[in-house]
């Protein structure tokens, strides 16, 4: 017999559209876990802003009957107990068997358990299921006994709860469970009846669009052939706040165009939700789309109410720009004395003076410097204070704006390049220095008063400002050591060293054990660290690469266990002829042949192979004559010192191991 | 085309047919409707209460000498609370739009997440911003803490902006050319207000002065504070009075900041000392609340 259909929907008030993503996945697995048991399985999770729908399959009616085993006294116990047991059970004496378990002999009854109704278990399990959503921050609403009350993102107003035909009954919250959905807010009823074949059709007609992919679908054929600027982030916004999204294209005065694109796009995008419109050059046009949640504007008065609102928004950043011309950057240095950078590391003008002269002592030139000492200023600027999220942008735009060099303005401008793994690098090498100096600086101060991030807890982002120097350091164009950045503190040195792996494993993805091994041969120039990695990685696959690691490691430890921990000279007199010279031999030769490419080197000592292998197959390192034994000893040693300067071939993880 | 009194009135009964009290604004400065005792102090105990009012609410950082078509140093805002909040609010408040002459067919409304904070005051709620065609017009917000106390009864509190609101229904550029009546606009009634409080937030306002009546109306409310722990009768004790102490710190603290003369350092500091008077008097006047109950059961 072919199980059951279910569908659960969980009717909200409008859930923020970030949310909805995890709290579906969620809800789908939980049901799914429900179902398991009754044959059944989660076969569709849907997403709107106002509900989370769940469809379920193959559900039988009820849970399989089973046996089940009640064990009562040993069978060693007095009659009476037997007795007793057997009474309880309501079964004759005769009727209890004696089961062997691991912990002996028991009188035992074997009952036959009637499967529960699928309706029932359900019923009983889902309130607990749909209040124990994790959601990022929740609320309890009104209740006789707020004590009492769920916490859930918003109000739950109402549950559709159907199992074939029939009503799962279950109350959340005063909020009953029933075959009654809602429409859109505007567009449809209030009250609509479904049954679990029809409530997606339903919904359509009572102007509700379920799936998000069907959302996405509509504002992407409604952008149609505009030219927009790719925003994936702002199309999940947008399908995830709609319930029956549909797109509208406005226009701005093109005088607007003479203020910063940054400003423009941020007032577009993060205000207002609207994709900005491009020209074929790639420059901004005087134009917007703007997504609405109903299915038209005949008589465009969204259109037009949106443009009023983008004029005034452009208007208050035109007023910002005017009065910000007012005082130069320049001039504005000093009231950096005025802004608190960390109440123990002193304010933005004390943090300017570090950054200047560590800007300095890194090699930057007059340009670099003057960018470091300019770069805060935009914080005392009312376009920042309006617009957080463009500082540094600003401060650039100012800068050119009030005729610094390039050099100054565009490094000024990518001071807080890159902000992420995918974010663009600085454009030059001043921008490198004065976005290098800015994160070593934070770093540096802050691990200086214990400020060092634990677990989750990294208030200050440090870890992605170390990941910022990190990608610096390999991508860009400065060549600095680590030493210069570091200074002498062990803790910030071990943060970077996570960071450097984390940088070149999960960003670059390399092998763990390559990074290892790389990292174990020292890791004072992260850009030389990318050199020997990316030969590693190249010869790794070559026939000899493997069995030498192997052999290296088993050189390792046998130094290890002979208290072996430095060099000395080879008395080549003391070699036996065979194997042991013709290892010598071909140390000698590999040596001579090590390269400045990395690559090349490491296949070289790749051909080491079979020397070191008939070496192992035929000499005993541990022979009576000492003097022979030492020399046997330091030939290893110096092989495998002179051989690990670019990897650490021990840290290689082998198939052999 | 409704005028500027004309939407407000609408608006003030609409909700006066569901059970609100139309209170009138307050008479002490505030930065926002929801600083008023008939919001701040009403949702603290458990008794339901239904109430709206218009507020003129004093922002001195955001005046604009009257220049600026959006920006005000006082806008006003119509403040609604409806304690407990029903279930059907979000309908109800739609058909606040409606009522005021908004055809919903023909707009688009979303509610965005926007969850109201306060540190001041030792509050937040969860809620949204309505916006209609883009426009932000209304905060809507179900509290779930102030004065530091998990509130009994969850109010939803609705706060329309006005001005906004009328220059969409109006479709007016700038604040100042809603018509307040056929005869006078916006700026005939205010416009002189902006300009001349601009210059005395951000240029005239004596820093010391300030800081002095800062400290003072401090001084009284913490007094008080104490003073009611050690009062006998404990029913008649001016909580009201002491309240307003805070409100008035908090203006004077809006006014410092406008000035300039708060440093970001500063800030937290002084914020925190508002905190602590109006957490204070919260608890107090929760406890003076329940004991009233108390003897009355």
């Amino acid at each position: 017999m072919p199980g059951l259909p279910f569908l659960l929907e969980v009717g909200s008030e409008e859930i923020p559209d970030w949310m909805i993503g995890p709290a579906l996945e969620h809800l789908s697995a939980e049901v799914n876990k429900l179902l398991a048991p009754l044959g059944g399985r989660v076969s569709r999770a849907e997403a709107t802003p106002r509900r989370l729908a769940i469809f379920g399959a193959d559900v039988m009616p009820r849970q399989a009957d089973s046996e089940e085993i009640v064990s009562g006294p040993p069978k060693a116990a007095p009659a009476g107990a037997v007795q007793g047991f057997a009474r309880k059970m309501g079964v004759a004496v005769e009727a209890l068997e004696v089961v062997a378990t691991a912990k002996g002999e028991y009188y035992s009854v074997r009952r036959q358990v009637t499967g529960a109704a699928a309706g029932e278990m359900l019923a009983a399990a889902l309130p607990g299921v749909i209040t124990g959503i994790p959601w990022p921050k929740t609320m309890y609403w009104n209740m006789a006994d707020r004590r009492k009350s769920p916490r859930f993102i918003r109000p739950i107003r109402w549950l559709v709860a159907l199992l074939g035909d029939e009503v799962v009954p279950f109350e959340i919250a005063g909020v009953r469970a029933g075959d009654v959905t809602r429409g859109h807010r505007v567009m449809g009823r209030a009250a609509v009846a479904v049954t679990i074949g029809d409530y997606e059709e339903r919904l359509r007609e009572n102007g509700v669009v379920l799936a998000a992919a069907d959302r996405e679908r509509r504002i992407v054929a409604g952008i149609g052939g505009t030219r927009v600027k790719k925003d994936a982030a702002l199309l999940h916004t947008l399908t995830h706040i709609t319930e029956f999204p549909a797109t509208i294209t406005g226009e701005f005065d093109r005088a607007y165009l003479a203020l910063p694109e940054e400003v423009l796009v941020t007032v577009m995008r993060h205000h207002q939700k609207y994709f900005a419109v491009e020209n074929e050059d790639g420059s901004l046009a005087p134009a917007f789309v703007a997504v609405m949640n109903t299915a038209g504007d005949p008589e465009g008065l969204v259109r037009h109410g949106n443009e009023r609102v983008l004029r005034a928004r452009f208007n208050d950043a035109r007023f910002f720009w005017e009065v910000d011309q007012k005082r130069p950057l320049g001039d504005r240095v000093e009231d950096l004395r005025n802004v608190t950078f960390q109440a123990k590391l002193g304010s933005y003008y004390a943090k300017t003076e570090r950054n200047v002269a560590l800007v300095r002592e890194l090699g930057g030139d007059e340009n670099a410097q003057r960018a470091a000492l300019l770069a805060k200023t935009d914080l005392t600027c009312e376009m920042v204070k309006e617009f957080t999220e463009l500082q540094g942008q600003v401060g650039g735009r100012y800068a050119a704006a009030q005729g610094e060099p390039e050099a100054v303005w565009r490094a000024i401008y990518d001071q807080y390049r890159p902000a992420s793994m995918e974010d663009a690098m600085p454009a030059t090498v001043e921008g490198e220095l004065v976005s290098l100096a800015d994160r070593v600086d934070t770093l540096r101060g802050c691990f200086g008063i214990g400020l060092i991030p634990t677990g989750s807890k990294d208030p200050f982002a440090l870890r992605r400002a170390a990941q910022g120097v990190v990608r610096i350091l390999v991508e860009g164009s400065v060549d600095l050591g680590m030493e210069a950045l570091t200074g002498g503190d062990d803790a910030l040195r071990e943060f970077f060293l996570d960071r450097v792996r984390y940088y070149f494993r999960d960003v670059r993805g390399y092998p763990y054990d390559e990074v290892n091994a790389v990292l174990g041969a020292g890791w004072s120039n992260l850009k030389d660290v990318g050199h020997r990695l990316a030969a590693l990685h190249a010869v790794r696959a070559g026939e000899n690469f493997e069995p030498l690691a192997v052999s290296f490691k088993r050189i390792k430890n046998m130094l290890k266990q002979a208290g072996v921990s430095e060099g000395g000279v080879i008395e080549e007199g003391l070699l036996e002829a065979g194997p042991e010279a013709e290892l010598h031999g071909a140390y000698v030769r590999v040596k001579g042949r090590l390269s400045a490419s990395y690559t090349d080197s490491l296949g070289e000592i790749a051909t080491l192979r079979p020397a070191v292998d008939l070496f192992f197959d035929k000499v005993r390192v541990d022979t009576k004559d000492e003097a022979v034994r030492r020399n046997r000893l330091t030939l290893l040693f110096v092989l495998l010192t002179e051989f690990s300067a670019i990897a650490d071939f021990s840290e290689i993880v082998t198939q052999q191991q | 085309m409704d005028t500027y009194q004309q939407t407000i009135f609408k608006l003030k009964s609409y909700w006066a047919e569901r059970g609100c009290v139309i209170q009138e604004p307050y008479d002490v400065e505030v930065g926002a409707g929801t600083m008023c005792p008939e919001t701040f102090l009403r949702v603290l105990d458990a008794k339901p209460y239904r109430v709206a009012y218009v507020q003129p609410s004093r922002r001195p950082a955001d005046g604009r000498y009257g220049e600026n078509p959006n920006r005000l140093y006082k806008h006003s805002q119509l403040q609604v609370i409806l304690k407990p909040s029903p279930d059907d609010i979000l309908e109800q408040y739609l058909a606040s739009l409606e009522a005021i002459g908004i055809d919903l067919s023909k707009h688009d409304i979303k509610f965005e997440e926007d969850n109201w904070e306060s540190p001041t005051l030792g509050a937040w709620g969860i809620g949204w911003q309505v916006m209609l065609d883009g426009l932000e017009i209304t905060q809507f917000t179900y509290f779930q803490q102030c004065g530091g106390v998990d509130l009994e009864l969850v109010p939803a509190e609705i706060t329309y902006g006005l001005e906004r609101l009328a220059a969409f229904l109006q479709n007016r550029e700038s604040v100042y050319d809603i018509r307040w009546t056929p005869e006078f606009s916006y700026a005939d009634v205010r416009l002189a207000e902006e300009r001349q409080f601009s210059v005395y937030n951000f240029e005239m306002a004596d820093i010391g002065t300030l800081w002095q009546l800062f400290e003072l109306h401090e001084k009284e409310c913490s007094r008080l504070l104490e003073a009611y722990k050690k009062y006998p009768d404990r029913q008649r004790f001016p909580l009201l009075p002491t309240y307003d102490q805070v409100l008035k710190c908090s203006n004077l603290f809006n006014l410092l900041d406008a000035r300039g003369a708060i440093s970001v350092t500063e800030r937290v500091g002084v914020i925190g000392r508002v905190r602590k008077l109006a957490v204070g008097t919260a608890q107090a006047w929760l406890h003076q609340q329940t004991a009233a109950n108390g003897e009355a059961a």
